[in-house]
This record gives C-alpha cells, sequence and structure tokens, in this order.
C-alpha cells in the first residue's frame, strides 16, 4: 500500500516501516526508536526530504526502521557518507546513527571532520560502551576494568569522552540524553532537529546483553537525580533530589557544592549555551560518574556557518541548457588552441 | 595556420643566418634540479612545436621527491618530448638533444642518447661541488666519456646572470631565468618561433617584481637563442616540418587535463553535476586541482579526510543523484575497496579513476606502472565485479570517461577507469570536438510511485540495472544498504537461493557492458603470425613497434583494448586469428592471465616493471623473435 504524499496530522507509526524490528528485548535502542518516530511526527517532518544514514552495528539498523529514505552504509562511514549527500542535496534532512565503536573507533576520522565542517547533519551516536552486534569486545568507551570477551581481565586503558570529542572539533551543537528518558531525549531531538549546523548527540543507551546496567546511575529514578545535572541554558547549575548541589567553579574546572551554609545558588555557575568559547561546554563534557554528576542536556549550541553556506557561495547558479552548453564549448576549446585547415 | 592569441604584438620572429637541415622527428629532453624549471622549458617546447603543427608526444620523468638536496642524482626531473612531421606515437626511445643543468642531470639521462646526439650542458654547473654530488671522479666534458656525442659546453649560468643583469633581479631570481636561456638555445636549434612563450612570460609573471620577472626571462630566452646563433660549436639549425594532422581545432592536453573536461562534459550530457571527492596523492591530484578551477562549470570539489571519505561521499553523492565521481592511485584504491563494495551492493553509479604508479605500498610514486589492473577487477571483499576501462594515452582519457559515465548510468554501477602516470602527465595534441559530434547521455530517475504497489528499489530493466530514485521523490522512499538483499524489494535477504541469484545477477550486469562497448579493432592484418594487444597507455610504443615490424614485412597486427571487464565480444575470435597473442604489459603479466583463464587463450606476456614506460624498441625486439622462429604456444 502506498502512504499518501502528504499527511497533515502525521502520527509516530507513519515513519514505522513494515520491516520486523531486529533488537534483543530490553535493548534501549527501542526507546530512542520510539522516541525518534514521536519527534518526527511532531516536527512533521516530510518523509521523502528526510535520510537516515548509519555504518555498522547494533544501532545502525535504524534506517530499516524508518519509514524515510535510509542508507545502511559500512562501518565508521555514516558521516563521510552523508556530507557527500549533503553537499549536493542540501535541502534534505540528514541523520547519522552511529554507535561507540562505530563512531569513535573505526569512524572517529570522518566524526571529528563531519563536526568540524559544520555540515548540517545530525548525529547520533548510540553510546553502549560496548561492542554488541560483534558480541561483547570492549569499545573506545569502555572503563578500566570492564570485564568484556576480548578483556576477560578487564580493560585497563582510558576510554574517550565522545562529547569532549565532539567540543574539540568545533561542534556546533552538543548534547546528551539517556535512551529510556524520554522528556531530555525528546527536547533534545527536538532542538537537534531545528538546529542549523552539525549536531552530536551522544545517547547513553543500555546494551542489555554485554553491558547490562552500565548507565543505571544516570537512569534509575531514585538515584539519578543526584548524579545527573539537567542542563537549562541561563540556569545556575543545580541538581540532587532535594536540588540542594550545585556546580561552582573552582579554578579552571568545576566542584560540586551543597547549597546551604552561606553557598547560594548565586555561587553557582550559570549555564550558557552558546558562550562561543567552548571552554564551559568542555568541562560540563569532561565530569565523569561517580566523582562528579554527569550533563544530561544540551552543553553547546552555537550558530556557525555550515558547510553548504561556505562552499555553496561558489557553486555556479543555474544555467539554461543553451548556456551551459555553450561554457562547455568554451572549456573544451581553451585558451591555446588552434585551427588545422 | 594558428590563431592563438598574441597579446604581444612587438613581433620577434628572429631568423638565423646559419644552414638549416630538415629532419623529419627530433626527440629532446631537457634534464635538471627538480627546481632548475625543467617541466617549464618541457611545456613551452611543446606549446610552440603543437602551434608550429608537429605531432607530438610528451613524458615528464618527476623525480619522486620535492625537493631532494640540490645537485644530487635522486633531485633529477626530466622532461622528453618527441615532435615531428608525421605521426608521433611516442615520446621516443632514445634523445637526439639533451639539455643537461647540471653533472646530476647528465649522469642520469647520458644513457638515453642516441649515437651522435647533441648534449648541451651548462658548463658553469660543471664545477667540483656539482661533480662531487653527482658522484663524478672526473669531469665527464673532459675525460673522453662522451665520445661521439656533439657536446656543446654552454656557459649557461653565467650568461644568464649577464642578460638579467640590467633588470635588477636578485642572484637567485636571476638563476631561476637559466631554464630560459636553456630553451632559448633549443629555440634557435629547431627554428622555433618565440613570441607564443614571450606571451607566455608576459602573462605568467605579469607585473611580479615590477615585471623584472617576466623581464628576466624575457632577456634569458632571448640570449640563449643568440648564443645559439653566435657560437661557433654549432654548425646549424634543424627544421621540422608541420605534419599532416586531420583538420579540426586542436589544443594540448594532458591526460589528466583530459579526463577533466572528459568528465565535465560528460556531466553536460547526462545534465548531471560532477562531485568529485579525493584525498591527495600522486600522481593522481593534478585532477583534484585542475577541477577546483572548474566551479563556473557546475563542478564541486571535496577534498576529503582520507580515501575512504572521498569514496564515502561519493556514495552519499550518488544516492542523492549526483554525478560522483573519485579519483586516486593505487594505494588510495586499495583503501578505497570496502565501499567500492558497498557501492556494487547498492548499485549506485559513480566513476573511480585510478591513476596507476609503481607499486606495491609508497612504491615508486612518481612513475608509471599498470600494476593495478587485478586490483581493479578483484580488489574487494565478496564477489563486486565493476566494468573496468583504460584510456589509450592522454586524449582519449576524454572519451574514456563520457564512456564510463554512460556505462555507470546505464547499468547503475560503479565504473573502474585505470590511467598511468605516464598516460596521467604525457601530452598529446587533442583535437576538440564539437558538441554536437557528443552523444548525449539519457539518464532518468523514477517520479512517482507504480500504481500496483509498494516502489521496488531492487527491480531490473532488461540490461538488470535498478531504478535510480533519489531523496526528495515522495512515495519512493526506501532504504538501501550492505546486507544482502531480496531482488526486487530490497529488503534484507538471507535465502541462500536469493543470495546465489543476486551474485549472479550483479555478475550478468556488468557482463552487459558488453552490450554498451564496441568490438576489439585490429590495425594490420586480420590474421598473422603476432597479434600485439596492449591496454591502457602503452598504445604508442605497441602501435610504433608493430608499424615498423610491417615495414620489415613481418605479419603482426595491433590491437589497443580499452574495456578490460568485460572484454569485447569479438575479443577471444580476434586472438584466436593469430599464431601469438603477445601482451605488453607494465606488471609481470596481469592481463595475460586473465586472458588465458577467461578465455582459454594462450596469451604471451611482455612484462616490464621498472616504473618506466616501455620502449618501441622491445616491443619490437619480442615481435622479431616470436615471428623469426617459435611456431608453438
Ligand atoms: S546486543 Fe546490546 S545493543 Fe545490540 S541489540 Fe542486543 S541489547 Fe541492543
Amino acid at each position: 500500500m502506498n502512504k499518501p504524499d502528504i499527511i497533515p496530522e502525521p502520527m509516530p507509526a507513519d515513519y514505522a516501516t513494515d520491516q520486523e524490528v531486529r533488537w534483543c528485548p530490553g535493548c534501549g535502542d527501542f526507546a530512542v526508536l520510539n522516541q525518534m518516530r514521536k519527534v518526527l511526527a511532531s516536527i512533521k517532518a516530510k518523509r521523502e526530504n528526510t535520510v537516515f544514514i548509519s555504518g555498522i552495528g547494533c544501532a545502525s539498523r535504524f534506517p530499516y526502521y524508518l519509514d524515510t529514505y535510509g542508507l545502511h552504509g559500512i562501518h565508521g562511514r555514516a558521516p563521510a557518507i552523508a556530507t557527500g549527500l549533503k553537499r549536493m542535496r542540501p535541502e534534505l534532512d540528514v541523520w547519522v546513527v552511529t554507535g561507540d565503536g562505530d563512531g569513535l573507533s573505526i569512524g572517529v576520522g570522518h566524526l571529528v571532520h563531519a563536526l568540524r565542517r559544520n555540515v548540517n547533519v545530525k548525529i547520533l551516536l548510540f553510546n553502549n560502551r560496548v561492542y554488541g552486534l560483534t558480541k561483547g569486545q570492549f569499545s573506545p568507551t569502555s572503563f578500566p576494568g570492564q570485564i568484556s570477551r576480548s578483556t576477560p581481565f578487564g580493560s585497563v586503558l582510558e576510554p574517550l569522552n565522545a562529547l569532549t570529542t565532539a567540543i574539540a572539533a568545533n561542534a556546533s551543537f552538543v548534547a546528551r540524553a539517556v535512551d529510556t528518558q524520554a522528556d531530555t531525549l525528546s527536547e533534545v531531538l527536538h532542538r537537534a532537529a531545528a538546529h542549523k549546523g552539525s549536531v552530536f548527540v551522544e545517547i547513553y543507551q543500555n546494551c542489555h546483553v554485554f553491558n547490562d546496567g552500565v548507565f543505571e546511575y544516570a537512569k534509575d529514578k531514585k538515584t539519578r537525580a543526584d548524579h545527573v545535572v539537567e542542563l537549562a541554558d541561563g540556569q545556575p547549575m543545580v541538581f540532587g533530589a532535594n536540588r540542594d548541589k550545585g556546580l561552582r567553579q573552582k579554578g579552571f574546572g568545576l566542584e560540586v557544592v551543597s547549597l546551604g551554609d552561606g553557598v547560594t545558588e548565586g555561587d553557582l555557575v550559570v549555564h550558557d549555551e552558546q558562550a562561543a568559547e567552548p571552554t564551559l561546554a568542555h568541562l560540563l563534557a569532561a565530569m565523569r560518574h561517580p566523582e562528579m554528576p554527569e550533563a544530561i542536556g544540551v552543553l553547546r549550541a552555537v550558530e556557525r556557518p555550515t558547510q553548504n553556506e561556505l562552499m555553496g557561495k561558489g557553486d555556479a547558479p543555474m544555467k539554461t541548457q543553451e548556456e551551459a552548453d555553450r561554457d562547455l564549448e568554451t572549456l573544451l576549446k581553451g585558451k591555446d588552441s588552434w585551427v588545422v585547415e | 595556420m594558428n590563431d592563438a592569441p598574441s597579446n604581444n604584438t612587438k613581433a620577434m620572429t628572429r631568423v638565423t643566418h646559419k644552414p638549416v637541415a630538415e629532419r623529419r622527428a627530433v626527440v629532446v629532453r631537457f634534464c635538471g634540479d627538480s627546481g632548475d624549471g625543467m617541466q617549464v622549458a618541457g611545456a613551452q617546447l611543446t606549446y610552440t612545436s603543437a602551434l608550429a603543427g608537429n605531432d607530438i608526444a610528451t613524458f615528464p620523468d618527476f623525480p619522486a621527491e620535492i625537493r631532494a638536496p640540490r645537485g644530487t642524482l635522486a633531485g633529477v626531473s626530466g622532461f622528453q618530448i618527441q615532435f615531428a612531421a608525421d605521426e608521433v606515437l611516442t615520446p621516443g626511445d632514445e634523445v637526439d638533444a639533451l639539455v643537461a643543468m647540471n653533472p646530476a642531470a647528465l649522469k642520469t639521462n647520458v644513457s638515453w642518447l642516441k649515437p651522435g646526439a647533441t648534449v648541451i650542458v651548462d658548463d658553469d654547473a660543471f664545477d667540483d661541488r656539482g661533480l662531487r654530488h653527482a658522484g663524478y671522479d672526473a669531469n665527464p666534458l673532459e675525460d673522453g666519456s662522451l665520445e661521439g656525442f656533439d657536446v656543446l659546453r654552454a656557459p649557461v649560468t653565467s650568461l644568464t646572470k649577464e642578460a638579467v643583469a640590467e633588470t635588477g633581479l636578485g642572484r637567485k631570481d636571476a638563476e631561476r631565468c637559466r631554464n630560459f636561456f636553456a630553451l632559448g638555445l633549443v629555440y634557435w636549434l629547431f627554428g622555433r618561433d618565440m613570441q607564443p612563450t614571450l606571451d607566455s612570460i608576459e602573462a605568467k609573471f605579469g607585473e611580479a617584481e615590477g615585471g623584472a620577472v617576466a623581464a628576466g626571462a624575457r632577456k634569458a630566452l632571448n640570449a640563449g637563442w643568440s648564443y645559439g646563433e653566435t657560437t661557433e660549436a654549432l654548425e646549424r639549425s634543424y627544421i621540422v616540418p608541420a605534419a599532416k594532422l586531420p583538420p579540426g581545432r586542436y589544443r594540448n592536453l594532458t591526460g589528466n587535463e583530459a579526463l577533466v573536461l572528459g568528465l565535465i562534459a560528460a556531466a553536460r550530457l547526462s545534465n548531471k553535476t560532477v562531485f568529485y571527492a579525493a584525498y591527495p596523492i600522486t600522481p593522481a591530484s593534478d585532477i583534484l586541482h585542475h577541477l577546483a578551477r572548474q566551479r563556473a562549470q557546475g563542478v564541486r570539489t571535496f577534498q576529503a579526510e582520507d580515501e575512504i571519505a572521498s569514496v564515502t561521499a561519493c556514495i552519499g553523492a550518488a544516492f542523492g543523484g549526483a554525478m560522483a565521481v573519485t579519483g586516486s592511485s593505487g594505494p588510495g584504491i586499495a583503501l578505497k575497496a570496502e565501499a567500492l563494495g558497498l557501492a556494487v551492493m547498492l548499485e549506485l553509479p559513480m566513476i573511480v579513476i585510478d591513476v596507476q604508479r609503481g607499486g606495491p605500498s609508497t612504491g615508486l610514486p612518481t612513475k608509471p606502472e599498470q600494476t593495478d589492473l587485478l586490483l581493479a577487477m578483484f580488489g574487494r571483499s565478496g564477489e563486486a565485479p565493476m566494468p573496468v576501462l583504460a584510456p589509450a594515452g592522454p586524449g582519449d582519457c576524454f572519451d574514456t570517461m563520457i564512456e564510463a559515465w554512460r556505462i555507470a548510468t546505464r547499468l547503475m554501477t560503479p565504473v573502474m577507469v585505470l590511467s598511468d602516470a605516464f598516460t596521467a602527465n604525457g601530452a598529446e595534441p587533442w583535437r576538440v570536438p564539437e558538441l554536437s559530434e557528443l552523444e548525449r547521455i539519457p539518464v532518468t530517475h523514477p517520479e512517482t510511485p507504480p500504481e500496483d504497489g509498494p516502489f521496488k528499489p531492487y527491480s531490473r530493466d532488461e540490461m538488470l540495472a535498478r531504478p535510480w530514485a533519489v531523496p526528495g521523490t515522495p512515495g519512493l522512499e526506501h532504504r538501501i544498504g550492505g546486507l544482502e538483499k531480496k531482488d526486487g524489494t530490497g529488503n534484507i535477504s538471507y535465502d541462500p537461493a536469493n543470495h546465489q541469484h543476486m551474485t549472479d545477477t550483479r555478475a550478468r550486469k556488468v557482463e552487459n557492458a558488453q552490450a554498451l562497448i564496441p568490438d576489439l579493432e585490429v590495425f594490420g592484418p586480420e590474421t598473422g603470425d603476432v597479434l600485439v594487444l596492449g591496454w591502457g597507455g602503452t598504445f604508442g610504443a605497441c602501435r610504433e613497434a608493430v608499424q615498423i615490424a610491417r615495414t620489415e614485412g613481418l605479419s603482426v597486427a595491433h590491437a589497443q583494448l580499452r574495456h578490460l571487464n568485460p572484454f569485447p565480444k569479438n575479443m577471444r575470435d580476434i586472438l584466436g586469428n593469430y599464431r601469438h597473442v603477445l601482451v605488453p604489459e607494465l606488471n609481470s603479466g596481469q592481463l595475460s592471465a586473465v586472458i588465458r583463464a577467461r578465455l582459454e587463450v594462450p596469451a604471451r606476456s611482455l612484462s616490464k616493471v621498472q616504473g618506466r614506460p616501455f620502449t618501441v624498441h622491445e616491443i619490437l625486439t619480442r615481435i622479431r623473435e616470436l615471428c623469426a622462429g617459435e611456431t608453438t604456444a
């Protein structure tokens, strides 16, 4: 059955394909997929103008489950595929779905360059700190001590921080959300859709099979308020179940303080998404559980010219067939031809 | 006979008063340090020779290192040109006139000299230091080792400095004009008009240093000419009459330049925009450089972060409906292999250019080889066939690009084009086609969903091509990917029978290119002792060797294969008409192995892997051997 071209009030189900969703029961990917469909419906995304591009990994199955245009690529290369598409078709809304192995290991080179170029694609990185599709090896975001099939005695090396990497690449939009935490995920995806420029969203995603519970501190309704700070632009950084803790500047860094005893909200750092310098965003991105609360929400949202705005200036204007033919003839002839009679 | 623009009105046609002798063909080789401007001198002589109506072929021979220590053997840069009154197919096996700007240049090039050749050296550069750098124990100009050659010891450096003294150029800039002095001397020796070069100097240097650079170059050129006219060491000059080229408008093109024009023309003929994504690599970078200047023609270039990004960006652009092209050399093509497998799986059109160089690994980055044939044909995981084409020389690069795009779009497949360092950098006169001579390339994208059910991205036409539906088209939303897919719907499928069917279909589709390509053409007798079957950049050497062999009465023909996969329909029949099939190739026998395997014809390989093109002599010798004795394969 063909769907009508224009659906006036689209529903999330309008963005679903007839393909059976094949993730393990309990996988965090389901929640993100559902949220994505809701957001697409809410922004009335035109299916024909929306493209999802992915690499390889559990998350990279995403395009098959969205009734838009989609391209399931090869490991790590989705940002480069998206860059080529967007360069030639700037009017399309292009999303990239990647994971910690796909985006931060084999494909990290493409990721940072897509962000640097401000290609105007929305990159969603599902971070589960493990290789799922290949069945349980440690990933570049695994923490020291993580037991995996390829680290039977525990991983020993420092992980790569997805958000500081994105900020180092001068990403114009940087955010973090949690798979099952619908409100922030929805808000972040809405903001991502609206942002002009390259978007980088890290989504904490539970791999139920190979790394279950790794984000429990940020997901568990009872404890999460003490372990994450939800960012609000222009607001002081308060967190905790009783909203009695905050972040204060200390030297070149941040420290956790308890409110009261002479410490007031006025002493806390105020969030500024649009700060031209990425220093604050970097400090927030670097905060790591359990020493610090982890930042959830939009860390950085600045305006800077996109790849197409910068490179598109040199693009040739549309020509008529005759003009184009004439230009080609002139080009072929060159400036130094001669005629043999 | 030429109407090249001449904006410098001070006519500079100087006439010699010494005797002039006529020659049918001359080979000149400039060589010097990589900073000595030998490529500039070579390009100028090429241009003026072409304007004089000669047929030409050139061979720029670059050192691997950009700036090797001055005066060393590693830093020698050469430029060889053959200009002639008759058809020219190669830059020539041996040199008639060598210009050596220093001892290292002489040492590395003396072996190319014809007996009795003229050797022009910069005498000033043959001092103790220069000789030591080149590793000479004794001065070769004085120890009799150049006996049998006509050696002209010209004090090029000091005469250049003298000539440019009044321009006020500093010592360094003054010395940079040495190449123009040498060029002026060569212009005298071969009766060349200096005006086109004077115009180029004006255009290139214009007002640099208040016009002093242009003035210096002009004065050096003139001084070189005058030296030739006055030195008693040169008794006569030579003239090579104009060749009889078919009528038309001509220009001089290198292979890489012709590729670029071919791509732009193919885009125009199909109403597409060129998206060229590449990562810098010798000897393919010039394609990127030339295309980057063609924004006004609608070209969009993308210098990617690496080879893989360049080809995957092409996949994205092709998905979006653009004419996607990537280019590289062997090491880069190896890196693109996985993505090319994806492009085969996605059945998207694109062109992949491999300007082959000496390998493996970094190998000989500036030198020609044809060692990537099997990589192009088979170098991907799984069975991922694609059409493979190879242009037969610089000018043919133009037509090959148009043909590659026609095949790519008609069959929805990536197409590999194998150029090489020799073809890419060599130049020849190219007849400029009229637009009306070029056939349009019809490309369509479906615009509406089928009446009878959902759109099927892997439905196929009679050539087995799938529809090229592009994002932005309502009702045709679909997902494609690297997983095996069910024919028709394109949905993921692990069905064994379907995988067999899809593997066969992808192969048959590429075979269908046979219907789009011309038959193999033979030059010479239809049957005989030997068929020389060349491919790609060996065209000139093969053809010339066969021409000479035929004047010797030998029963030999030549065919140059542009279509390496699939082979032309008539290929097996043709090969069967000769007692021997000789395949000269700059590798260890790759094409002959494929011919043996696919056509079961006992092709004989003439192999050379030295980072140098074939000489005519090498091929001719083998033809004579085959004709002379061996009767069995
Ligand atoms: S392996 Fe982990 S990430 Fe992959 S589908 Fe299963 S639960 Fe999800």
